[in-house]
């Protein structure tokens, strides 16, 4: 019961925010918002802590039946497991202080804020509808309203040309991965005849030989149905080749990135990935794929977030190689880590963006970092906040994110194959640059000299209240998450922890090899880090001039990374163009010429008879009685002829 | 002898001759009243038909079944609208005499008969009854040279008609020894050896009756005689004359030469697929509203004859329903015609109604139901008609001309809905005059049936139904 309040009080707040809300007034519909998620979150956390120690045992909450179509049943019903448990948690307490702070970021908004905050509580409704599912289907509703909802949220500025293109953008490109993710679902319909969990995941032993066929290859089902979800799930959680509306979302007002980055929508993927995990383990191809895509984007990624100069961007490339992280750790079966960096992540990422939105908040929605620095006088609560968002991303010691990525390294060092071993050079490549763009953004933004005009200078300030408790709060989980859950999630209580709710292979025994590494090999990731560190504090505080010489010396490196190894252009000239060149020709060949243009001619015709038929109508008599006769003399013949 | 069967027309046919004693031996004009009494003579004439109970009467010559019953109403109908119509407009144009519902009347007992032929001989009577009363109202307004040229060209090309319709009946006679439509099929065995002059009797027959249907080739005199006959008449000669020949058609064709029904139905297909095309082709290029509604004439009855192209029951329960929607929506829109006068004069241009909906709205709206009617867009009652007619060619298999139908009725749409467009977003002309009660009832009565007709179509097209049993079983 606490847990459908926790997922439906999100939907109350959105509907009387969003709908009433104008009339009732922001402060009115601020408020019932935040009351609803307050609301959500203790009961999120309650049947979280329930579950775990309360000893309430897995089951399903049921709602209403939804579809029965024959011997198809579906029902709206709620998974209650550790899995979806933790995720309602997380996203509900994250979800609440985004929803806090943005009450003092949308402060200075002219229109009324009641839709933003509708849409903020709709976004977190369907996202805990995502996590909760028990089946695919219901799954796919969570998963289509998250990308509705960071539709209307990315362009809430519908008023921006930038911001419109950023939403489309996210839609369309996420089209992509659905419709692979919709495939997918229908394949496991066809394979089990059902698609809610439980009976997917007890048949799973009875269809391990099932094959598909596929272009006149056969392929065993389930490496189809892995591949086809995971695709789904890199439009999600923008992987490599399906990445490229992430780092535009950034258009959105900046509560709504921390909310797509941190607590929905892009962990959705992940998500989905731990959620079919008994389906998967038996997929070894499948994940093979993941663990590659996840371990490239990783690197990729972070490469990017290395050269780029608006604040958010730079954020924004960090958590598309977090979640190559994530994806690696699921890819070599250590799903647990997986969901356990999500947990990390999701903390400091809601942090360092909410600092991020506190920086441009004061710096008069300046995203810039070339022209702020010094800042960190002005804004100590975000400086110092922002430094333990950063240094748990850049996986120092003992932040959260030391904790998950460590493991995640370790993971794929133990998984031992040719993939984990490329996974584990990228991931600690990725770790090093991730270290470096972290100090990067600390060193523009806070210290150096102040480099914005002097009139914004003057005007900086601290954010309000209601800003910095989030910010404070959240990096209380930033700091301790890590070493909290470890034990839970990972360690010794991971099986009392998880309950089965992620399933591992027998012959997986990736998470008992975690610690027995050697030592260089644990170490690795920590000594990069504080590398990363050392380096870009060397770049922008001692030396600046190092940065520009390098920039000017590796020119065409530079500017592939700072153009985002030119994905854009290259999706450009490949889709956009095209479809744009056959858009146009159906129009104008298409549409004006062939369908516009037969009726058009039919009508000229028609009208071109009609002046005939007219021309014969001549008033006099004889031609009409002539018209008579010879409209007889031909009826008479047609009746002759067919007698 | 039943001269029972005959009591309707008897009862018209007496009032009738009293009716113009009456405007003969008064001194002064007194129209309004005839024309009121004739009104009442239909509404006896009405009940009568309904109280008749099936017989034949005059040694066969005359038959009054449930097939002509309904049609009698329909004639009798239509011929009360148009004398309705003509109460004020006669007298705003100085036309009004007392023999104008006379006329009428007589017209209407020669199509009652007609309804009621069951001898070629008893139609062709009927059927010049009919005309003859009609000659002399196309050229009431004899002082205008417009209508008397309607009057002269309709007597000519009539003639011409008739002369072929009798033509067609002697040889009919030469060939089966009788006139009874009911013993022609038996009289003429041994249907696919068909006797040429067999076949040019159907073809004259049909001749004589598609040129009172105003069905293409035999449509020319149509356009010409509409605009210039006064427009009660216009209205009177779209709406009953052209029900009257279009049962008689029914009953000769499927009655009479039922048995070579495979021979004759191709002739009735070229004539209905002409007239669509030529119906909605033709009045693209109008401006005059009455010529438009001529071509728009031309075309109904082209829709309608597919019904009889069709043959079957559901064809001929098609083609009663497409006359009873037709003859109302016919008589709303003409009453709306009428009402198109600056300072007593009648104007009749389709320009002439730009902007009626800013000077009459409810005028306008009547008139835009009447348009929508006439173009086939449900839910108005002429949606209905097509509907059936269309079903029955498609149960029949006659996709050929339903599909010709439907798209002649996509063009037609155009010119309907042109005239909806001129009146509701055309520059404004100056406002008609008042419009005056007798219009205002017929056009308001019409609209009405026509829009609400969906709401309740089952009396109407039930009767067609049984009626279209009774000719047909």
């Amino acid at each position: 019961m606490l847990f459908a309040i926790a997922v439906f009080a999100p939907l109350i707040g959105a509907l009387i925010a969003g709908l009433p809300g104008r009339v009732m007034g922001d402060r009115a519909a601020q408020l019932i918002a935040i009351a609803f998620m307050v609301l959500a979150s203790i009961c999120g956390i309650v049947s979280w802590t329930g579950h775990i120690w309360g000893g309430i045992g897995n089951g399903t909450v049921p709602i209403t039946t939804w579809i029965t179509a024959g011997n198809f049943r579906l029902d709206w019903s709620l998974q209650y497991d550790s899995l979806s448990t933790t995720m309602v948690a997380m996203v509900t307490t994250v979800a609440t202080l985004i929803h806090v702070y943005s009450v003092g970021y949308m402060a200075h908004e002219h229109s009324t804020t009641s839709r933003f905050f509708g849409y903020l509580s709709l976004f977190t409704f369907a996202m805990l509808m995502l996590v909760t599912a028990n089946n695919l289907v219901q799954l796919f509703f969570g998963w289509e309203g998250v990308g509705l909802a960071s539709y209307l949220l990315i362009g809430y500025w519908y008023d921006r040309p930038s911001a419109c293109r950023a939403a489309v953008k996210a839609m369309i490109v996420n089209r992509v991965g659905d419709l692979s993710f919709a495939v997918g679902i229908a394949l496991v319909f066809l394979l089990f005849g059902a698609v809610d969990f439980p009976t997917i995941f007890a048949a799973v032993p009875q269809h391990m030989s099932d094959t598909y066929h596929l272009f006149g290859t056969r392929w065993r089902a389930y490496e189809v149905a892995g591949v086809l979800l995971f695709i789904g799930a890199m439009g999600k959680s923008a992987q490599i080749f399906l990445h490229t509306w992430l780092p535009d979302a950034m258009e959105g007002p900046t509560p709504v990135s921390a909310l797509i980055h941190a607590a929905t929508m892009v962990t959705a993927g992940v998500f989905l990935i731990a959620r079919m995990s008994p389906l998967l383990e038996f997929a070894p191809a499948a994940l093979g794929f993941v663990t590659f895509i996840g371990a490239t984007t990783c690197l990729f990624a972070a490469t990017i977030g290395c050269v780029q100069n608006d604040i958010k961007r730079v954020i924004a490339y960090s958590t598309c190689s977090q979640l190559g992280y994530m994806f690696l750790a699921a890819g070599v079966g250590a799903y647990q880590v997986s969901i356990f960096h999500l947990i990390t992540h999701a903390f400091f990422k809601a942090l360092l963006f909410l600092c991020a939105g506190s920086v441009i908040h004061a710096m008069s929605d300046e995203q810039d970092m070339r022209r702020m620095g010094g800042l960190w006088r002005h804004i100590p609560v975000t400086y110092v906040t922002m430094w333990l968002g950063s240094l748990a991303l850049a996986g120092i010691p003992p932040f959260a994110g030391y904790w998950s990525k460590d493991a995640i390294l370790e993971a794929a060092y133990a998984a031992g194959t040719p993939l984990g071993t490329y996974g584990y050079v990228c991931g600690t490549l990725a770790a090093l640059l991730t270290a470096f763009y972290s100090g990067r953004l600390l060193f523009l933004t806070f210290h150096g000299k102040p480099r914005a005009e002097p009139h914004v200078v003057d005007h900086v300030h601290e954010s309000p209240s209601s800003m910095l408790g989030p910010l404070v709060l959240l990096s209380i989980g930033a700091v301790s998450a890590g070493f909290l859950l470890k034990n839970l999630f990972i360690g010794d209580g991971h099986t009392a922890y998880w309950q089965g709710a992620l399933f591992n292979a027998p012959t997986n025994h990736i998470l008992a090899h975690l610690e027995e590494q050697p030592l260089l090999i644990d170490k690795l990731p920590i000594l990069v880090g504080l590398a990363g560190l050392a380096v870009s504090a060397w770049f922008y505080l001692l030396a600046p001039s190092v940065p520009a010489w390098l920039a000017a010396r590796f020119r065409p490196v530079y500017l592939f990374l700072l153009n985002k190894w030119y994905f854009d252009e290259l999706y450009d000239a490949i889709f956009v163009r095209p479809a744009m060149w056959l858009a146009r020709e159906l129009w104008q060949v298409g549409d004006a010429t062939l369908i516009d243009g037969v009726p058009n001619g039919l009508a000229s015709a028609a009208e071109g008879g009609a002046l005939t038929v007219v021309r014969i109508q001549t008033g006099s008599i004889a031609v009409y009685a002539f018209t008579m006769l010879i409209g007889l003399v031909a009826m008479v013949s047609v009746f002759l002829i067919l007698r | 002898m039943n001269w029972q069967a005959a009591a309707p027309e008897i009862f018209l046919a007496c009032s009738g001759l009293v009716i113009l004693l009456l405007g003969v031996s008064l001194r002064q004009d007194r129209s309004k009243l005839c024309t009121w009494l004739t009104l009442g003579a239909f509404g006896v004439a009405g009940w009568l038909v309904v109280g008749t109970s099936p017989a034949t009467a005059y040694e066969g010559l005359y038959v009054a079944d449930g097939f002509a019953g309904f049609a009698k109403l329909l004639i009798l109908a239509g011929g009360a609208l148009s004398m309705i119509l003509a109460l004020d407009y006669n007298a705003q144009q100085r036309i009004a005499r007392f023999e104008f519902p006379v006329l009428v009347l007589f017209s209407t007992v020669g199509m009652m008969t007609m309804a009621s032929a069951a001898n070629l001989m008893t139609l062709y009577i009927g059927l010049e009854l009919q005309s003859l009363a009609i000659y002399v109202l196309a050229a009431f307004a004899r002082d205008d040279i417009r209508s008397s040229e309607a009057g002269l060209k309709y007597f000519v090309l009539s003639a011409l008609a008739s002369g072929l319709l009798l033509y067609g009946i002697s040889l009919a006679y030469g060939f089966a020894g009788t006139m009874q439509i009911g013993q022609l099929a038996t009289a003429m065995t041994d249907p696919a050896n068909l006797p040429a002059g067999v076949a040019v009797a159907v073809a004259f027959v049909i001749a004589g009756l598609a040129f009172k249907l105003s069905a293409v080739p035999f449509h020319m005199w149509t356009p010409d005689v509409y605009q210039g006959a006064p427009t009660p008449v216009t209205a009177f000669m779209s709406t009953a004359p052209k029900v009257a020949p279009f049962v008689v058609l029914l009953r000769v064709m499927l009655v009479g030469f039922g048995h070579v029904g495979a021979q004759w139905q191709p002739i009735i297909e070229i004539v209905s697929i002409a007239s669509m095309i030529l119906g909605s082709l033709a009045a693209i290029a109008q401006s005059n509203i009455k010529r438009l509604m001529a071509y728009s004439s031309i075309g109904h009855m082209g829709y309608a004859l597919i019904g009889l192209a069709v043959g079957t029951e559901a064809g001929v329960r098609g083609v009663l329903i497409y006359l009873l929607t037709y003859i109302v929506m016919s008589a709303g829109t003409f009453a709306c015609i009428i009402a198109m006068q600056r300072r007593g004069q009648q104007v009749d241009r389709i320009a002439d109604l730009g902007g009626l909906a800013r000077n009459d709205l409810p005028l306008a709206a009547v008139m835009a139901i009447f348009m929508f009617s006439m173009a086939g867009l449900p839910p108005m009652a002429g949606f209905f008609g097509k509907v059936y007619v269309f079903l029955a060619a498609v149960q029949a298999g006659f996709w050929t001309l339903a599909i010709i139908g439907v798209l002649t009725s996509v063009v037609g749409c155009f010119y309907y809905l042109r005239v909806i467009k001129v009146m509701f977003f055309d520059g404004a002309e100056a406002a008609f005059d008042r419009r005056t009660a007798s219009v205002s009832a017929v056009a308001f009565a019409a609209g009405a049936f026509t829009l609400f007709f969906f709401a309740m179509p089952a009396p109407f097209v039930g009767a067609a139904a049984r009626a279209a049993r009774v000719l047909l079983g």
